[in-house]
This record gives structure tokens, sequence and C-alpha cells, in this order.
């Protein structure tokens, strides 16, 4: 029982711990706000700027969820797709792996030409920088079920799609919601960096222009802002990940 | 009799194989309908692959395959199988990977859905001859490995195969256990008069279960030696502590250590 307690209280101590330090570093050594600001000063610029703040967050998050939401399901068909198919597996992969490694911050020009500014090209972003791993876990899922299993079902005249449904896509799943908590963040990765570039409004802009204006509090108010949206939707999906894959984690290292 | 299970002259070669060696050579082996046969050997002599020849999961080189008088050219449709692995599905209980195969195999697979109660009534039924009674509600990862064991052979049973494959099924149980689901397997094929192909390492499992066993030579594997068994049905647990037993065994325990030793 200790030990569960601990557990849950473990997060809270330390991150209160992180900001007590760095407010006690920000105090000794007398640090300027400009360099860096301490976290009461933070939390006092989030409390003044609020209205400003969660009207761009709830943009964000919206663009966020939007993007995240084309990966999960182009991410789930696409990895469907290759963890059944060998041929189009090998033949895609060098095709994946270098769209990948573009940095997505090049492509949102291109999204401009293509689509303007607005709420495109952040929904995009978010979802071209977060399909990439959820495909590799779903094909990898699909594509490691056991040759025994293979040989029960097709025994039995099952087709490759039988076992696809039927075996691969259930036994992907750990895999894919894995791939979620890796998904999420960087998808407001990538409204963040479609709104700098491409919106007039969200946490990006606001970036965007607090930075031009020197105005530094802000700018920190609103990564913190940013940080503690993308822990709520982590939250979100390893909770949503315990409760669809009980049984995959019955191991006592998760435990 | 005509054959069930007819492979002639079978020569295989995986696409995998590294140095290009052929699995099985030249291999012949005919079992009828209703027998029980076992398949002993040395270890990578070619059992597995004479199991996936006979089932269409793989296709010979050279020779041919006739399954219940048709040429195989595709995955049988007909056969259940178990392995030493019990390879359950962990998000499935027990009862839902029995009937796995029900959702595969017509005509159960347009039925499931309706007929839900007597297919599971059925299974259960299963589940209580191999002495796993009312524990079909639990996951496979709560059952002992041994449980596991008995739950493959239920899903290999449920949709009253034709053909049954049986690879190593006990080669991982304690000796009570393995006694105790030869007993299982004997009452079942007395029972549903299936055609049962064997792969073990046991020979006294072998020799107490079987009508007929084939021993196969070192890789590339071929039948070397076919042996009656004689032992009147149904057989007791006793047999297998008599001399006649204990003679077949030394006698096929010849016929494998030759296989090693031409190896
Ligand atoms: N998928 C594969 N690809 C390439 N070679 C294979 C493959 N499966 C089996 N082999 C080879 O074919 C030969 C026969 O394998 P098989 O699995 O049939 O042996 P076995 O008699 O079942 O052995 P064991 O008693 O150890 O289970 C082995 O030498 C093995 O290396
Ligand atoms: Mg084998």
């Amino acid at each position: 029982m200790r030990t569960k307690n601990q557990l849950a209280l473990a997060p809270w101590i330390f991150t209160i711990g992180f900001f007590v330090l760095w407010e006690v570093a920000c105090r000794a050594l007398g640090i300027s706000s400009f360099i860096l600001p301490a976290p009461s000063t933070i939390l006092l610029a989030v409390w003044e700027y609020r209205i400003q703040l969660g009207y761009h967050a709830l943009h964000t998050l919206w663009m966020t969820v939007a993007g995240f939401g084309l990966a999960v399901a182009f991410g789930l068909l696409l990895g469907m797709v290759l963890g059944s198919s060998r041929l189009i597996n090998a033949g895609s992969y060098p095709l994946l792996v270098g769209f990948n490694s573009i940095p997505k911050v090049a492509v949102v020009p291109i999204l401009v030409f293509w689509f303007g500014v607005g709420w495109v090209p952040p929904v995009l972003t978010a979802f071209l920088i977060s399909f990439f791993p959820i495909v590799v876990n779903v094909a990898t899922g699909i594509a490691t079920v056991e040759p025994e299993m293979e040989d029960v079902l097709r025994a039995l005249g099952a087709s490759k799609r039988d076992i696809v449904f039927k075996v691969g896509v259930p036994r992907a799943m750990p895999y894919f919601f894995g791939s979620l908590k890796v998904a999420i963040t960087l998808a407001y990765v990538g409204s963040v960096i479609g709104e700098q570039n491409a919106s007039n409004v969200g946490i990006g802009n606001l970036l965007t222009r607090a930075s031009a204006a020197f105005e530094v509090p802000l700018v920190w108010a609103a990564l913190v802002v940013l940080a503690v949206l993308g822990v709520v939707m982590y939250a979100i999906t390893a909770y949503a990940e315990r409760s669809m894959t009980g049984w995959a984690q019955r191991s006592q290292m998760a435990a | 009799m005509k054959p069930f299970v007819d492979l002639h002259d079978v020569t295989h070669v995986y696409a995998r194989a590294e140095d290009g060696v052929p699995a099985v050579k030249n291999l012949t082996l005919r079992i009828h309908e209703g027998e029980f046969a076992a398949i002993v050997g040395p270890s990578g002599c070619g059992k597995s692959t004479l199991m996936k020849l006979a089932t269409g999961l793989q296709f010979p080189r050279e020779g041919t395959v006739f399954v219940d008088g048709r040429q195989v050219e595709a995955p049988v449709k007909l056969a259940g199988m178990a392995f030493q692995n019990p390879t359950m599905l962990p998000w499935r209980t027990t009862l839902d990977n029995i009937l796995l195969p029900l959702e595969i195999v017509e005509p159960h697979r347009g039925r499931l859905r309706r007929n839900k109660a007597e297919y599971v009534a059925k299974a259960e039924g299963l589940l209580e001859q191999v002495g796993l009674k009312g524990q079909g509600h639990k996951y496979p990862w709560q059952l002992s490995g041994g449980m596991q064991q008995r739950a493959s052979l239920c899903r290999a049973l449920i949709h009253e195969p034709k053909l049954l494959m049986l690879d190593e099924p006990f080669g991982a149980l304690d000796s009570f256990t393995r006694e105790e689901l030869w007993c299982v397997m004997r009452d079942l094929h007395a029972a549903q008069k299936v055609t049962i192909i064997l792969v073990t390492h046991d020979l006294r499992e072998a020799a107490f279960l079987a009508d007929r066993i084939f021993c196969m030579s070192a890789r590339p594997g071929r039948i070397v030696a076919e042996r009656e068994v004689a032992f009147p049905r149904p057989r007791d647990l006793e047999i297998t502590y008599s001399p006649e037993f204990s003679a077949l065994v030394h006698e096929l325990r010849g016929h494998i250590a030759q296989a090693r030793r031409a190896a």
C-alpha cells in the first residue's frame, strides 16, 4: 500500500520540486527575468494574460486534436496495409522514412502556397508530423503475428483478411496505443509550428508575436500552457491505453 | 481402403532455406481415414514440414499431396491443429479462443452469431472432456501451461475437423499431465473417428496412442520404417508397463538411433 501511495504522489512531488529548485536558483543567483524568469513570474504572467492565453490555447488544442485524429485514422489504415503485405511494406519504407526525415517546418510554406494562411496548415502539420510512429507500430504489431497462430488459422481456410482482423489488429493494439503517446506530443509540436508560420491565432502565433515584441514572460507563459496541455492529452491517451489493452499489461515490470 | 492423407514422392525445399537442402526428400506416406498415425524422427528431420505439406500450408517442389481424395493446392480448410506452444490469444477468454475456428470455418461462420448458445454449450462440453470444466471464462494467461494445452486441444476439435494435426502437443508438459492427456486423446479419437497425425519425440506416447508409427530419417527427411501397433483398443495406461510395449519402444528407439547415426 505504501508503495502505491508513493507512486501516486511521486509525479506531484517531482514536478513541484523541479519548480521550487528553479525558483530558488533564479532568486539565489539573481538571474534577470529577461534571460530566465522565475516560475512565480511566469505564473503571474499566465494569470495576467489568462484570457488571451485561454483563447489561443483552445485554438491550438483544436488544431492538435484534429491533426492527431487524422493521423490516427490514416496511421491505422496504412499500418494495416503495410503490416499485411510484405511487398508493399518493403516497397514503401524508403518513401515513408524519407518523408518522415523532412523537417516539417520546411513543409509549412508549401502548405501555405496550397491552402493559404488559416486553420489548414496547422492541422496538416500536426497530422504529417504524428502519423509516422502510428504507422510503424501498427505495421510491426500485425507483421509479427506468431507463425503457429497463422498456421492454425490458415489450415482452417482463413483468408489474409481474417488473420489481419482476428489476430493482427487486436495484437497490434498495445503497439498502437504506445505510439499514440508519442504521436500526441508530436502533434502539438506540429500544430504549433503550423501556427507560428501560417496562422493568425493559436499559441504558436502568440509565441511569434510575443517574441517579436520581447514580451519574455508571455513567451514563457505560453510555453507552460503548452506543456500543461501536452501532459493532459498524454494522460488521456495513457488512460485509454490502460483501459483498452489491459491484457497486455500483466507483466510485473509494468506494475 | 483408400488413403485419406496421401503424400507421394514429395520433396520440399523452403524458399528461405539458406543452403538449398531439401527439408524432406522423396517422402511417401499414406494414412487411412480414421487412423491414428504417429510420426517420430530425429530433431530437424522435417516432421513439422510434413504437417505443413499435408495441410497445404506449404507446397512441395516435387511429388503430389492428396487429402480426402483431392489434390492439395491451397490450405485444406478442414484441419484442426495444435502445437507444443498453445498459441492462445491473450485478449480473448479461453472460451472465445476455443470458438475462434467457428468464426472462420463454414458453415459455422454464418451460423455462429445466431446459434451462439449451442456452440458455447459444445465448447463447454469439450472443456469438460479435457478436465477444464467451468474454466472457460478465464483468460489463457490465468491458466497453467498444461491447462492452456488442453484448451488448445479443444480449439483444434471444436469444428469437428476430419483431420487433426498435433505437433508435439504434450512436449512441454510434466509426465503425469502428459499421460492424462494421452487418455483424453485416446477417448476423443475413439468418440469422433477423426484422422489424427501426431508428431512426437516421445516414443512411449507414439506407441500408446497410434495405430501406426512412421520413423523418419535425418534431414532431408523420408520415411525409413513403418510399424503397425497391434495393441487392442481401448488401451489402458497399464499396457505401457508390459514387456511387448517395452519391446516396441526399444525397437523404435533403434530406428531413431540409426537415423541419427546415418546423418
Ligand atoms: N521456414 C523455414 N525456412 C527455412 N528452413 C526451414 C523452415 N522451417 C524449417 N526449416 C528447415 O527444415 C528442416 C526441417 O524442419 P522441421 O521444422 O520440419 O523439423 P522437425 O522435424 O519438426 O524438427 P523438430 O523435431 O525439432 O521440431 C530443418 O532443417 C529446418 O532448418
Ligand atoms: Mg517440429
